[in-house]
């Protein structure tokens, strides 16, 4: 397999974009990380969008030509990738596979979500589309609501406090303050959280990841591609793999752990011949504060029921143990569902690349994106090395 | 905008219905924890936009003291009027005896309408068309049960007498300002019950927007600044985003409340920058000065902005009164009140 590097990246601000379409979205990022990577963008030869939910949403499918022609690139291969909320792992994950097989040698991924203009049951009712439609959305079962018997079980099983597992939404907050790319940059106390209003029981609002409106991009490219346009300093995406799990969680042995997650990080790790203690930086896919927690342990830096202990002892912060979600994560940095694993990648490029500001991790050399599609039916890890 | 001539309000008065309900209350059935406000006006079963308007614009005529057969114009702004073909305006000039010979037409802009209207009599009034001019803002609004728009939906009017000379008038219009786009935060189409809106679009981009375009856009025209005016209405959807606008523009705290009434009454959509202005006269001093920006969905807003005279506070309006006689209901009286079940 031919090694891939990642030379530009690229993001709009995550909010309530009223003023910008999908695709105006899509093309800002696009372009900013094609002046990021100071190519030409006529090298590019083909573009993977992240998205989730433009069919039903926007109306409007077929994104890889609509995007690709928005950015002036008509001509180049372009295709959607959609795997629910890990689209945008997904994209970056089918990228590096076109790089790393040798047929492309600079390629761009991008990933684009829009949903502050759509009406709100709109919104979940898109979203409930990654579960199983015959045997569980029939019920009424929306994502909060499936998490929510995630969280419940977790509780039942480890004895935990709600207050214990609130606290990551606490501390990203705390995280997206100096994130200028950020959707919420303030502060939340852990007593904000716990009476923020219920959504699903015991899911509080701000232990949910918002709606919003963004998109962010990378351009990749092959060794061979970077003999000819050379540069000093650069991230390698040295781990890159994706897995699966039984759809539903009801059909799962347990609940309190997400398989999709651990193989997919064991793997791409093992491709990177990195050990979990090796990571200076970690993106975890926090949709809810639970999974957050749940993902430290599945990625072996806490033990069962133990997730917990690392946020409210400050281990997350950067100088802690294993610094995570350092930008903000999911809740507080934003989630544009098919937009976020481009958004997490975008961050600990930032990060490796010393341009992480306030939050910067000093001397990061090493960092790990995980990206959860569903409750974790599809699970796609990265792990990046700065490569100098 | 300036008028070519003196014009000023001369009589005014505010119409709220008896009914309350709390947002509690409201809450309570919808198993929800809104509350925007603390309750709102409910019309009672023989009451709509129409009788409101009329009760105010009755009130308007008597403070001023005129001649109803001197009145050229009756102009009514509302996004409820009971007949959807068919106008209030003829009823309510009709009812006040200032028939045949008047201008007399209905005016739609969802809560901005009220105002417009006030513009229009204003500027007819100023050119010398008409010696006084009546205008009125009215709404029994309409939400869908459960819907967010029901927390706060109110009824109520507002109507003001303008005139042309000065010593009749207990507040002279300096200034007016409007400013409007093409921005579809909240509407509602023909043969459809209630309207539908846009939840959070209908902050930033609408209400936001407008308001802070008007009140900048009159301040630069007349070269007035926040610190100039003694009190600043704005239209009050809720208690939240008039005290913010206040904020975004430099306003303090103590220049909105006095004409904040949408804690007590909820929206009443084109009465409720109005009713604003009816309490600031109804406690103003001679010599101050007051701004008035409305807001309507659609979207649009209006600055006005006045001074009162010499005249202010020699009478007051049937507000006071009419806001502290209440008759508190739970959401089965409501449903009925607001005609929500069918009875055959």
């Amino acid at each position: 397999m031919a090694r891939v590097f990642i030379i530009g990246a690229g993001a709009t601000r995550i909010g309530e974009h009223w003023d910008k379409s999908l695709r105006e979205l899509a093309t800002e990022a696009l372009l900013a990380a094609v002046r990021d990577a100071g190519v030409d963008k006529r090298d590019l030869e083909a573009v993977y969008v992240g998205n989730m939910s433009s069919g039903a949403l926007q109306g409007q499918e077929h994104l890889g030509s609509l995007i690709a022609t928005w950015a002036g690139l008509a001509g180049v291969a372009a295709f959607k990738v959609e795997a629910a909320c890990a689209s945008g792992g997904a994209a970056l994950h089918q990228a590096f596979l076109a790089v790393a097989s040798g047929c492309y040698d600079c390629v761009a991924v991008v990933g684009v979500e829009k949903m502050t203009d759509a009406l709100p049951h709109d919104v979940t009712a898109s979203l409930v589309t990654a579960e199983d439609q015959e045997y569980v959305a029939f019920t009424g079962a929306t994502f909060v609501g499936l998490n929510a018997l995630v969280y419940r079980a977790y509780m039942a099983k480890y004895g935990v406090e709600q207050e214990r597992v609130a606290e990551f939404a606490v501390h990203c907050h705390r995280m997206a303050v100096a994130n200028p790319y950020a959707q919420f940059r303030r502060e939340v106390s852990i007593e904000e959280v716990m009476s923020s209003p219920l959504i699903a029981d015991p899911i509080r609002l701000l232990e949910c990841a918002p709606v919003g409106d963004g998109a962010a991009a990378l351009v990749l490219c092959s060794e061979d591609y970077l003999r000819r346009n050379p540069r000093d300093e650069l991230v390698e995406i040295v781990g890159s793999a994706a897995a699966t799990d039984v759809f539903s969680v009801h059909e799962r042995r347990d609940m309190t752990t997400l398989a999709a997650s651990r193989r997919a990080a064991e793997a791409a790790l093992r491709q990177a011949r990195v050990e979990p203690r090796d990571v200076d930086v970690l993106e975890v896919h926090d949709a809810f504060t639970i999974l957050g927690v749940i993902t430290l342990e599945d990625l072996g830096y806490a033990g069962r029921g133990e997730g917990w202990r690392l946020v409210c002892e400050g281990e997350l912060e950067p100088g802690g143990r294993i610094p995570t979600n350092t930008m903000g994560g999911l809740k507080a940095r934003g989630h544009p569902v098919g937009a976020t694993g481009v958004y997490q990648a975008f961050d600990v490029v930032r990060q490796l690349r010393g341009e992480a500001g306030a939050n910067q991790v000093e001397g990061a050399e090493v960092g790990v994106a995980q990206n959860l599609g569903g409750v974790a039916g599809t699970a796609v890890v990265h792990v990046f090395r700065r490569v100098r | 905008m300036k008028f070519a001539a003196s014009v000023g309000i001369a009589g005014y008065d505010g119409y709220v219905p008896i009914y309350r309900i709390k947002c509690s209350e409201i809450a309570r059935v919808w198993g929800s924890q809104r509350a925007p406000i603390e309750e709102k006006s409910v019309p009672g079963l023989d009451e709509d936009s129409l009788t409101m308007a009329y009760e105010a614009a009755r009130g308007a005529l008597e403070m001023a003291g005129v001649n109803p057969r001197e009145v050229g114009a009756v102009l009514v702004g509302s996004e409820s009027p009971p007949y959807a073909v068919k106008p209030s305006a003829t009823v309510i000039a009709e009812a006040l005896g200032i028939t045949p010979e008047v201008v007399a037409i209905d005016m739609e802009f969802a809560c901005r309408a009220g105002t417009t209207a006030m513009i229009l009599a204003a500027g007819l009034v100023a050119s010398g068309a008409v010696k006084y001019g009546l205008a009125v803002g009215t709404d029994d609004a309409q939400a869908r049960p459960g819907d967010e728009l029901e927390y706060t939906a109110g009824a109520g009017a507002a109507a003001f007498l303008l005139s042309g000379r000065p010593d009749e008038c207990v507040a002279l219009i300096e200034h007016a300002y409007s400013y409007v786009t093409d921005t579809p935060d909240f509407w509602r189409r023909d043969g459809q019950r209630f309207p539908r809106h846009t939840f959070r679009f209908t902050g930033a981009p609408a209400y936001f927007r407008h308001v802070i375009g008007a009140a900048r856009g009159l301040m630069e025209e007349a070269g007035l600044k926040p610190g100039d005016f003694d009190y600043v209405v704005f239209h009050q959807p809720n208690v939240k985003f008039p005290l913010r606008a206040a904020r975004m523009l430099g306003f303090r705290e103590e220049q909105v409340r006095p004409g904040l009434l949408s804690g007590q009454i909820g929206n009443t959509y084109a009465a409720a920058s109005l009713l604003g202005l009816v309490r600031v006269l109804d406690v103003a001093k001679p010599g101050q000065r007051v701004l008035v920006v409305s807001f309507g969905s659609g979207a649009g807003s209006d600055a006005i902005s006045l001074v009162t005279t010499d005249r202010v506070g020699e009478r007051r309006s049937s507000l006071e009164r009419l806001l502290s006689r209440r008759v508190y209901i739970d959401y089965a009286r409501y449903v009925r009140l607001k005609k929500l079940i069918e009875v055959g």
